[in-house]
């Protein structure tokens, strides 16, 4: 007889381990361990996420289970990794390996911040998603802001670094907007070498507030990025993101937002720019729970190598959500015969006044475009440049922070020269 | 400027040229006309550079250079212009930028300085008044949204901008009204001088009346079959190509 072998085996082990690690150091974890021992029943019982669901068909977990990450400890940034953080105006929360670093970051003014424990919220979901259950047995440190009525918070830089150790870490973060606030939220995770980043967001909109969630995902060459964001919206107010996937071996970003109250909107823009054998997931999941209610998902993917990229989008129109107005599109320009994008839109509607619209496509560089431009002059690794970045930009324009999205851009440009 | 000598050109093992003289001296305009079919857009894609269009035999001088064997790039910034019979739109791509672009890769290429924003844009708004474009084609997308008359204005403004030594133009005529036209011609003489040279691809006698060409050539299964002064295509247009061809009589 042999043991049991195979990605399923390799799931179950990796996660027996994360759960053996979460009772070695258990009396140490910080916060509520009451909702980390119910979370670390979840992961002794339902393990990881496995081939055979639907949710994680294009996405397999293998490589991830077949690493090890030992639990992160007090770090220090290089200064190389520390300069990765674009000069952006705004209050620095930094968090290296997962940890908060108070001397790297900010002050806030005007609204409050907390760290030293994992911010759990109310809104994550550790019994239906197996990565968010990991993390709520396993957090141990991240943010919980909290944003007064009425007040306008300006931009947060939350920036985690890693710093290449092969540790894993789960950062749990609260973003709180009172009725009618707003915030910007620049979210990067940065990083060198071969780690796991699972952290999970959880945004609680009320009422008329406006939160800004721009992400920049730029893990180093080796790393999992396993991201989970929550985002719940009531009347009036919107969630509006960008996420920007360039990083990372195998990287997922799954966001779940739901429009509680009637007039809430959620913007999911995403672009995924890919090479060598990166794989990178973009998984949404918008409810619309009330009428009037908007969502918009512009998601575009650039693919060299023999990279993968895959979207799952889900929009969930409640018998309530009258007047519902959905968009999704999903746009991949292949730029190499080995790349693969696996797109799988999904609407299930049960209101009957809605409008809601999906697309995809997926195709190389126009010929004819190409031609066009080289023809006026323009070198033709110029020109391909300019036509990746014509084809990003209606994902990329509606970023209206000037700052961020020239950072944006210039990690872009920094991906198109050191592709390939 | 140009000469071409016994070029043949094919298509997927189809040829298309079948040995093409034309010699195009510094300062002189000629018009090519020809049944549809004939050739003229093709050659004009084979010398320009476009991919797809195999070169069988022949050459193509342009300015001393053996131009087939240069990339589009390089014939562009060697001073070739192509102004397209269906300019692309360019979603995504602001039209100022685009112009910038080309015409700053063009002089990088040449070993001239670069244009900064402000001269570049005093330069493309002065161009643009004089082909009464308005200012908001430079802040829209590369021909996106454009008329047929506004897409073609811009391939003109495009030529103004960048100053070939030859530009072909490929039926540029096509789909203009004659307020349009005159604008486009006007665009195309205001160039004219020693160092301009043009080669117009046209179906019809209207707008060699407002670009009055120095010689016309008439296209048949990719052959010049005929050679003449501006009167030329005068005949052609009230006798047809009939009256030309021999193989159409």
């Amino acid at each position: 007889m042999s043991a049991p072998s195979g990605p399923l085996a390799a799931l179950k082990a990796a996660a027996d381990a994360f759960v053996a690690d979460y009772h070695a150091r258990k009396t140490s974890l910080p916060g509520d361990s009451h909702v980390r021992a119910e979370a670390a029943a979840l992961v002794a019982t339902q393990g990881l996420p496995g081939p055979r669901e639907e949710a994680w068909r294009y996405t397999p977990l293998r490589p991830f289970a077949e690493a090890q990450f030992a639990p992160a400890r007090r770090a220090e940034p290089s200064a190389a990794l520390l300069a990765r953080i674009p000069a952006i105006a705004g209050t620095r929360l930094v968090f290296v390996d997962g940890r908060f670093h108070s001397e790297l970051s900010g002050v806030p003014e005007g609204y409050r911040v907390t760290t030293g424990e994992p911010a759990f919220g109310h809104l994550a979901r550790p019994a239906e998603e197996k990565l968010v259950a990991l993390n709520t047995m396993l957090a141990e440190d991240g943010a919980a802001i909290h944003v007064p009525a009425g007040t306008d918070a300006g931009t947060i830089i939350l920036a985690s670094l890693a710093t290449g150790a092969a540790v894993g870490f789960h950062p749990r973060h609260h973003i709180v907007l009172e009725a009618g606030a707003t915030l910007t939220l620049i979210d990067l995770a940065l990083g060198d070498g071969e780690y796991l980043s699972n952290p999970v967001l959880t945004f609680e909109v009320a009422a008329g507030a406006t939160v800004t969630h721009l992400r920049t995902q730029d893990e180093g060459a080796g790393a999992f990025h396993l991201s989970t964001v929550y985002a719940e919206v009531a009347e009036g107010g919107t969630y509006d993101s960008f996420a920007l996937t360039l990083g990372g071996k195998l990287a997922r970003m799954e966001v779940h937002a739901r429009l509680a109250g009637p007039n809430a909107a959620a913007h999911l823009n995403a672009a995924q720019l890919l090479g060598a054998s990166q794989h990178a997931d973009f998984t949404t999941i918008v409810r619309h729970d009330a009428p009037n209610t908007a969502s918009r998902q512009t998601v575009k993917n650039v693919l060299t190598g023999r990279s993968r990229g895959v979207f799952q989008g889900k929009i969930e129109v409640a018998r309530i959500a009258q007047k519902t107005d959905g968009y999704q599109m999903n746009q991949a320009l292949l730029l190499s015969p080995q790349a693969e994008m696996d797109s799988k839109p999904q609407l299930q509607i049960y209101a009957d006044d809605v409008k809601c619209s999906h697309g995809a496509t997926v195709g190389a560089l126009d010929a004819d475009q190409l031609f066009y431009l080289r023809s006026r002059g323009v070198p033709e690794a110029e020109a391909r440049a300019i036509l990746v970045r014509a084809f990003l930009s209606e994902a990329l324009d509606p970023i209206t922070h000037e700052e961020a999205r020239a950072a944006m851009e210039a990690a872009i440009a920094a991906w198109w020269e050191r592709r390939e | 400027m140009l000469e071409i000598k016994g070029l043949r050109a094919s298509i997927d093992g189809k040829a298309i040229l079948n040995g093409i003289d034309l010699v195009i001296p510094p300062g002189e305009v000629h018009a090519i006309m020809g049944p549809n079919g004939s050739g003229k857009s093709t050659l004009s894609y084979v010398l320009s550079g476009r991919e797809g269009y195999e070169v069988d035999g022949g050459t193509a001088t342009f300015a001393g250079q053996d131009i087939l064997a240069m990339e589009p790039e390089e014939r562009a910034a060697a001073g070739l212009f192509l102004a397209f019979q269906y300019p692309v739109e360019l979603p995504g791509v602001n039209n100022a930028n685009f112009l910038r672009t080309a015409l700053n890769a063009q002089r990088r290429a040449r070993g001239e300085g670069e244009l900064d924003a402000v001269q570049f844009l005093k330069l493309a708004r002065t161009e643009a008044k004089r082909l009464s474009m308005p200012d908001d084609m430079l802040k829209r997308n590369v021909n996106v949204g454009f008329s047929g008359g506004e897409k073609k204005r811009n391939e003109v403004l495009q030529m103004a901008m960048l100053r070939p030594k030859l530009a072909i133009l490929d039926e540029t005529d096509s789909g203009l009204d004659i307020d349009a036209l005159k604008i486009v011609a006007e665009g195309v003489n205001a160039l004219r001088g020693p160092g301009f040279s043009a080669l117009v691809i046209t179906h019809y006698q209207r707008l060699l009346d407002h670009i009055v060409p120095d010689r016309v050539h008439v296209l048949a299964n990719g052959r010049i079959v005929k050679s003449g002064g501006p009167e030329l295509a005068h005949a052609l247009e009230a006798g047809g190509y009939a009256a030309v061809i021999p193989e159409a009589a």
